[in-house]
């Protein structure tokens, strides 16, 4: 079964690196609007460094939901879908290694890319690790989540569109403790409760969406 | 055991169910319309004036009643949309349907009047307090909804659709509520103080019931006119809702 | 069995519906006596399903889909089976070029190389002989027939009659009310 699960990972992420445009259209997407603000904003950094760590953790947000509609557009589109549906396996941990695919795909280039970017923004390095590790940890979040707006709306004219209306709100969380810890280690707090809960919504997020994903793929190609 | 059984699901048939909902509706109309009558007159001119906020504090009679009912309101959706799939029964998913705007209205008649009892409170029309955030991210979760099963063509796709999106509703709601509170408290930001329960009068509590009564009894008038315009479109195949035409032309 | 109709009289449909992918409206619709959708993964296990669409990735080559296919399937194939088998259908040369420079009747080949290394008991086919050419036609013919006379089962939408040798056929027509039954 996880032999399985090895394979559709390994299955989206060879066919991402042999179409890598679809990859760096979501990062430059996060890149583009992160260098927007200061422009919006002003280039003081005391306000910069104030408001950095919610910018990078929108920016990674709207990024992520970008590119959640393509998650199983294209295997519904070939019928590949079809044959995940009937394969004699768990849908649920089909689902998963979709989304760990996905993740890979378009959630750790973000997590990367982050640091970078939060130079742009005069982040110490304190701040900077606890962003990266807060990515890390509230991103797959994301992915998962998502992966039901994406099931749900799989095939609809206006699936780009609702699917932020659907998952917009399901981020809040991510989005609060995420920006949370970044800012909690700025003021001097410690982003170490803010990172605990991200990774506990994680978990939470993985025994819990994936049934509704699979629920969902089932309703949805029907 | 048995009788009660095919009793309950006499009724979850959208063909029988229709003439009882046009029966149930203006029963509901007749109390609602009572019930705020009531409510509102006890609000204006029997509930006592706040002595600190005065004749503003007033408009909780609507706002704490709306607040109440959007959040009911969406708990009962996401109970007809877990019996709907588990039963696999349509009538449910057009009673979500049917529930969703009314629901979406208190959300939203919820947020007026809060940012309408701010400004004279606080000075500014929207505060970025736990529960009004939590109240607006529910309005998004209301909308969402819509428009994911607006946006389905097929009807079965659509009910069941919208059916998972409440439950995930539902099972985010509390996590978004906790969330969204941590987040109040650590930015220390604006927190709105109802009149603690203490100095609640007894006359303002029962104003507040009678308004949320009126409110319930709203909502199940609008859902039950909603539900049959549903069941007539989603049924106008079929030969009785074709009979049911006829005899109305 | 053979599932006939005018277009648009629900042969796809009945197809999916069959296969569990379509919730059926009334009725239901088992497998060893339980509803599919509480035996699922038996059930599956037990079917093989192709429809309209070939169901392979345009960015990997014929291998690569086929063993990506048949490890979800829980039926691992190795490379050199799969270069083997790709042999045998007449694709060789065609193992490592991705599957979008292959023509459409390539494509449905590869699609249906599933069904030589398949172990499934019913086969569910929605017009697997369109776009094929007259060899391919023979071949596929060939290997239904192998799997019937192995006791297997076969639901298939077709113009093209399958010549059998043994078994059971059943004509069904859809829009007419009873099936014709004939003995080979």
């Amino acid at each position: 079964m996880l032999e399985t699960l090895a394979w559709i990972v390994r299955r989206d992420v060879t066919i991402a690196l042999r179409r890598r445009t679809d990859v760096f259209t979501t990062l430059i997407f996060f890149v583009i609007v992160i260098s927007l603000f200061p422009l919006g904003v002003g280039p003081d950094l005391d306000t910069l460094r104030l408001i950095a760590p919610g910018v990078v953790w929108v920016g990674a947000l709207l990024a992520s939901m970008l590119a959640l509609e393509q998650l199983f557009l294209a295997d519904h589109r070939d019928g590949t879908l079809e044959q995940i549906l009937l394969a004699p396996q768990p849908l649920p941990l089909l689902v998963i290694g979709k989304v760990v695919a996905h993740w890979l795909i378009t959630g750790l280039p973000l997590v990367v890319m982050a640091p970078v970017l939060g130079l742009q923004y005069d982040l110490s390095a304190e701040a900077l690790e606890v962003m990266v590790w807060s990515l890390l940890l509230g991103t797959p979040t994301l992915s998962l989540l998502g992966a039901i707006a994406a099931a749900l709306t799989l095939g609809l004219r206006a699936g780009g569109v609702l699917v932020a209306l659907l998952v917009l709100p399901l981020y809040i969380p991510v989005l609060i403790f995420g920006a949370g810890a970044v800012e909690a280690t700025t003021s001097g707090l410690g982003g170490s409760a803010h990172l605990s809960l991200l990774g506990a919504m994680l978990l939470l997020a993985l025994l819990g969406t994936p049934l509704a994903t699979a629920a969902a793929l089932r309703v949805s190609s029907g | 055991m048995q009788n009660r059984l095919i009793n309950w699901f006499k009724f979850s048939s959208p063909a029988t169910f229709y003439p009882l909902a046009r029966r149930l509706a203006p029963i509901f109309w007749a109390i609602a319309i009572v019930l705020v009558a009531i409510g509102l007159y006890m609000s204006f001119f029997v509930a006592p004036v706040d002595y600190k906020q005065g004749d503003g504090y007033r408009i909780i009679f609507i706002h704490v009643p709306a607040s109440w009912m959007s959040m009911f309101i969406y708990l009962v959706m996401a109970g007809w949309s877990a019996i709907g799939l588990i039963f696999n029964t349509r009538l449910s998913f057009m009673m979500s349907q049917a529930l969703a705007p009314t629901g979406a209205l208190f959300a939203f008649i919820s947020l007026w009047t809060g940012s309408f009892w701010g400004k004279p409170m606080w000075g500014t029309w929207w505060v970025w307090d736990a529960r009004i955030t939590s109240e607006l991210i529910l309005l998004f979760l209301y909308l969402g909804y819509m428009a994911l099963v607006a946006a389905i063509d097929d009807r079965r796709r659509a009910d069941r659709a919208g059916a998972i999106l409440l439950l995930v509703g539902v099972v985010n709601i509390p996590i978004i509520y906790f969330s969204v509170k941590w987040w109040n408290t650590l930015h220390q930001g604006a927190t709105i103080k109802m009149n603690g329960q203490t100095s609640m009068d007894e006359t303002m509590l029962l104003t507040m019931l009678i308004m949320a009564l009126g409110f319930w009894a709203y909502s199940i008038a609008a859902a039950m006119v909603r539900v049959q315009s549903i069941i007539l479109e989603r049924e106008a195949g079929s030969t009785w809702a074709q009979e049911l035409i006829g005899e109305r032309a | 069995m053979y599932l006939r109709g005018p277009n648009g009289s629900g042969k796809t449909t009945l197809l999916r519906t069959l296969a569990g992918l379509l919730r059926a409206e009334t009725g239901e619709i088992r497998w060893d006596g339980k509803p599919i959708h509480q035996v699922r993964e038996a059930y599956h296990h037990e079917l093989l399903y192709l429809g309209h669409l070939n169901a392979l990735k345009e960015d990997l080559n014929p291998v690569e889909n086929l063993r990506m296919d048949a490890a979800v399937r829980a039926n691992p194939l190795a490379e050199d089976a799969a270069w083997q088998l790709l042999a045998n259908i007449g694709l060789r040369g065609c193992e490592d070029l991705p599957v979008k420079y292959l023509s459409q009747g390539q494509k449905r080949r590869v699609a249906l190389a599933r069904l030589w290394v398949s172990r499934a008991a019913l086969w569910i086919l929605d017009e697997p002989f369109s776009a094929l050419d007259v060899a391919s036609v023979d071949a596929l013919q060939a290997v239904i027939r192998a799997h019937l006379s192995r006791g297997g089962m076969a639901i298939l939408t077709t113009h093209q009659e399958v010549e059998l040798t043994s078994g059971t056929v059943c004509l069904v027509t859809l829009g007419s009310d009873l099936p014709e039954v004939r003995h080979a």
